[in-house]
């Protein structure tokens, strides 16, 4: 009798068993958490918002299809163009920006200086902490009565009086600067430590070679450094524009979009319209608008630097 | 010359012979140290204002603004006595750890799925978790409110725990890849000859020599929860659920009278447990980092 049962639940452990080293059932058992999660609240919501975007849905009442009216206002909307050049403006030069002085200072990293490894640790902290806070620090150094920096440009003479301290966050065009200041701030340490990584992986004997036949260091940096980089800075390059035309952070904790809805980029500009304004409809229609620059800018940093190994069918994997 | 080149035979680092120490002050030192001033000015200037008493906050003329002549604990006290910071601080916490441990749970099995499992479909499967990563939140948080709100977890927890690995799943995942083929297969043969099953195989032998990329991916998507924002603002409302980011920046401004002392201690401690958290693990770090990027 319990010999009987003993060996039931033996041959039942050992079908379950034999079902778990089924490579399908066990692929599917194994990608199951990822994929629900991912296809629930990704893809789904992708799709949905897209949807919304030619509805007039807003807080708390589900929308009607309403067609392109939405677009249609937007086409006509001040605001929303000025967010979109807002967008492109604070997304290039602060990419530029970024892409210069991180590779500068990949560069300096990548000379033999002591206390490396502290100095590496110590410059990637504004990628760290929280956006958000940082963004406060500099809303404090911009403040335009105890702004740090205007004191020091009293100190030094630049500034006669408070009367004259600049207007960092007052002014449309003083506000975009300080916004693209404070993202190259924090860009910098990422783009930084990539391309450090990077260079690393380049021979010192590409450089002693170089050299040799008699290059300078300026060609040095052009014909080595540039083309073994360039498959690491296409890729990183890829994730900054990615993120810096996204972003919201910044730009919501500094200026809310102020002063008069002039510093808003198309996530601020979304957000404000859909939550505080309760019109979800036109909120998802501009957060749609943002996919085909999305997809743009993102082919366009992609292939336009990783030319070369996308023309031979370079490994994906 | 040839004392030049003699000295760099000697010297095996390339050619730092070619530069002379003056040469290095002006190109290497003096641009570094600049760059390491700008970078942590933010965060000193955080530390500073967060211990000076008001009426040296605002008065330039009589004490220097870049030091502290009586620091004070005052705003510190306001900040976890009169405000809901430590509630947000616990918010943070919970979420960020419930939300990492989630998200590596579901990573390690797509992960080894996809790189051990040899299915069909495997390499397309983790190209498309890849392109999940490169959907901005920006773009989904609409949506997602109103499901999170239709799913009746709007204003919890819960609203943040599941959605943040919709951003960690996709890193993790394709973080955990590059460690798992890193392992080497013959490692698993040996083990599938010996009887053991593939839950076994994952659980004794591919995961403990993955410890580094489990720790690398649990940090990196610990700092990434505790910095999320947007979503965050989107799906809280109430004071007592927010979490630190949100808290400091819509419950400490209050109007139009900023309190730059408070505002900073609580910019300060918010930050302070990722630094902490991210000095013990600096080599993890950058190295998952930079290994996402080389994937």
């Amino acid at each position: 009798m319990s010999i009987a049962i003993a060996t039931r639940k033996r041959a039942h452990s050992a079908s379950l068993a034999r079902l778990l080293d089924n490579r399908t059932v066990l692929s599917v058992l194994f990608l199951l958490p990822a994929l629900t999660i991912l296809l629930l609240f990704l893809t789904y919501p992708l799709g949905l918002g897209i949807w919304m975007g030619f509805t007039d849905a807003r807080i708390g009442r589900p929308g009607i299809f309403i067609g392109l009216e939405n677009y249609v206002s937007l086409f006509d909307d001040d605001v929303f163009w000025l967010s979109v050049f807002n967008t492109v403006f604070y997304t290039v030069v602060a990419t530029i920006a970024k892409f210069g002085l991180g590779l500068w200072l990949a560069l300096l990293l990548n000379h033999a200086v002591p206390f490396k490894a502290v100095i590496r640790a110590v410059v990637l902290l504004p990628y760290i902490v929280p956006t958000v806070l940082s963004a406060l620090a500099f809303w404090w150094i911009y403040d335009s009565n105890f702004g740090i920096i205007s004191w020091l440009l009293e100190q030094i003479g630049l500034v006669k009086d408070r009367q004259h301290y600049i207007d960092f966050l007052g002014v449309p065009w003083n506000a975009r600067w300080s916004l693209i200041v404070a993202n190259v701030w924090r860009g910098i340490p990422f783009v930084a430590i990539c391309l450090l990584a990077g260079l690393q992986t380049i021979s010192p004997s590409l450089y002693e070679a170089a050299a040799l036949d008699g290059a300078n260091a300026w060609e040095r940096f052009r014909y080595v450094t540039v083309p073994m980089l360039m498959p690491i800075l296409a890729v990183v390059l890829t994730f900054s524009v990615l993120f810096t035309f996204t972003d919201f952070q910044l730009v919501y904790a500094i200026t809310r979009g102020g002063p008069l809805n002039t510093t808003h980029l198309m996530a601020t500009l979304a957000f404000q319209r859909a939550i505080p304004g309760g019109d979800l409809g036109q909120g998802a229609a501009i957060s749609t608008a943002m996919i085909p620059f999305l997809i743009g800018a993102t082919l366009l940093s992609y292939y336009g630097l990783q030319r070369r190994k996308w023309q031979q069918g370079g490994a994906d994997d | 010359m040839t004392e030049a080149v003699s000295t760099a035979l000697a010297d095996s680092t390339g050619m730092k012979y070619l530069e002379t120490l003056p040469r290095r002050v002006v190109t290497v030192y003096v641009p570094l140290v600049l760059f390491v001033i700008i970078l942590l000015f933010p965060f000193y200037w955080m530390g500073v204002t967060t211990f000076k008493p008001n009426d040296e906050l605002y008065n330039y003329s009589d004490h220097n603004p870049f030091w502290i002549s009586s620091p004070t604990l005052q705003n510190i006290r306001k900040l976890l006595f009169e405000t809901d910071y430590p509630q947000w601080l616990l918010n943070t916490m919970t979420i960020a750890v419930c939300a990492t441990a989630l998200s590596i749970f579901a990573s390690v099995l797509a992960a080894y799925a996809i790189t051990r499992l040899r299915f069909r479909g495997a390499q397309t499967i983790g190209l498309l978790i890849f392109l999940a990563y490169l959907v901005p939140p920006s773009i989904l948080f609409i949506p997602l409110a109103i499901l999170v709100y239709g799913m009746g977890i709007y204003d919890t927890n819960w609203a943040l725990i599941l959605t943040y690995p919709t951003f960690l799943i996709p890193f993790c995942t394709w973080l955990l890849m590059g460690y798992f083929r890193s392992i080497p297969y013959e490692l698993e043969e040996c083990a599938l000859i010996d009887g053991a099953t593939r839950i076994q195989i994952l659980w004794k032998i591919t995961l403990p020599l993955a410890v580094p990329g489990l720790i690398s991916a649990g940090i990196f998507a610990f700092t990434l929860s505790w910095n999320e924002f947007i979503y965050a603002l989107a799906f809280l409302s109430s004071t007592e659920q927010k979490t630190v980011p949100v808290g400091v920046l819509t419950e400490l401004v209050e109007g139009d009278v900023y309190h730059w002392g408070s505002l900073m201690a609580g910019a300060l401690l918010g930050s302070l447990p990722v630094a902490i958290f991210y000095s013990f693990f600096v080599e993890h770090y950058v190295s998952s980092l930079t290994g996402a990027v080389k994937e």
